[in-house]
């Protein structure tokens, strides 16, 4: 019989594979969340190009009962400025871990005392995030406002579908790094805490892959 | 089975510290930040060329660039290029199981049948 269970040591919770079993349990969720996306992308790509009205998303569009003209509804520029909101959000949150691995290491310099504050990056990626989600709910208002919803025909059916599904995954993610900061103004996040600060980073990376994959198929391609 | 894990932690200590001393500096971060930015740029561009968009290599130069862009998030920003080999293929087997359904289902919805003129 052993003397101490494994996850007294240094607070990590060893498998017999010899990682940790969040690390694992957090790459099986985001392995899983894999196959939820393209089953998503899978129905928004099948169903592309097979909707009987308007509008949609790249072609203008009149209604031939009312006579009414709809533009291509899609909207490059702010969804290429959402885009970058998340890719920097992304970059924030690598350089958040890095100062919590880094904590306790001195910083001489400025640059290095700014690299080094990881609440300042963790606040960085918390507005950034929610700047993406701004951006996604004027998105989704101005497509209601010009006529088209989740119900208005496959194209808004399947678009509000993965799109509604991954910005629920960013505010999740939104939630998890306000606690995430909370407990770095509460008792401050030490080396120690990495993995805690890793777990979050890698649900934040993948929502970001997703939207990098949702960017090209759904919003470049025509 | 206990006897087993007790050698496990001392191995998965060594193995974090392993991980985190070949994890990439600020510096790397950022020459990756600043690279995802400039192929994004050239995604939005490209979208604006009428004639590349009109063009048969239009689609597939984009969907190259979004990849780029994914492996280097996951490599670098997920750490999948530093970090064990199990935890790549967590993330690699659902992800090829799905995208290979993915591929199918558009060749039997005839989507990608059309566009490499398998069907008429």
């Amino acid at each position: 019989m052993t003397s101490a269970p494994q996850s007294d040591v240094a607070g990590h919770h060893y498998t017999s594979t010899g990682l940790d079993s969040r690390k694992v349990g957090i790459w099986a969720f985001i392995g899983s969340e894999c196959m939820l996306f393209i089953s998503l992308i899978s129905t928004y790509l099948i169903y592309k190009g097979r909707s009987v009205v308007g509008p949609y998303p790249h072609e203008t569009w009149t209604n031939p009962q009312t006579g009414q003209s709809y533009n291509a509804i899609l909207n490059i520029p702010v969804t290429s400025a959402s885009t970058f909101f998340l890719l920097m959000s992304s970059l924030a949150m690598v350089l958040a871990h890095n100062a919590v691995v880094n904590k306790r290491l001195p910083k001489r310099t400025t640059g290095e005392r700014v690299l080094g504050s990881s609440k300042l990056w963790l606040w960085m990626v918390i507005v950034l995030g929610l700047g993406f989600l701004m951006f996604q709910a004027y998105e989704f208002t101005s497509f209601v406002h010009e006529g088209l919803t989740i119900r208005t025909n496959l194209f808004g059916s399947t678009f509000f579908t993965l799109t509604g599904f991954h910005g629920a995954h960013v505010t999740a993610g939104v939630i998890w790094l306000c606690m995430l900061l909370a407990i770095d103004y509460r008792r401050g996040l030490m080396p120690e805490d990495a993995l805690n600060v890793d777990l979050a980073a890698l649900y934040w990376h993948f929502v970001d892959v997703v939207w990098i994959a949702i960017f090209t198929l759904v919003y470049l391609i025509q | 089975m206990a006897q087993h894990s007790d050698h496990a932690a001392p191995a998965a200590a060594a193995h974090d510290a392993a991980a985190h001393a070949h994890h990439p500096t600020a510096k790397t971060y950022l020459i990756v930040g600043v690279i995802l930015t400039a192929i994004t740029v050239l995604e939005v561009w490209a979208y604006y060329i009428p004639s590349f968009v009109a063009s048969r290599a239009f689609v597939p130069l984009l969907l190259i660039m979004s990849a780029v862009k994914f492996a280097t998030v996951v490599l670098f920003y997920m750490h999948l290029k530093y970090d064990h080999k199990i935890f790549r293929a967590l993330f690699a087997g659902p992800f090829v199981i799905a995208a290979t359904t993915l591929i199918i289902l558009l060749f039997l919805f005839g989507k990608m049948a059309l566009r490499l003129g398998l069907l008429t």
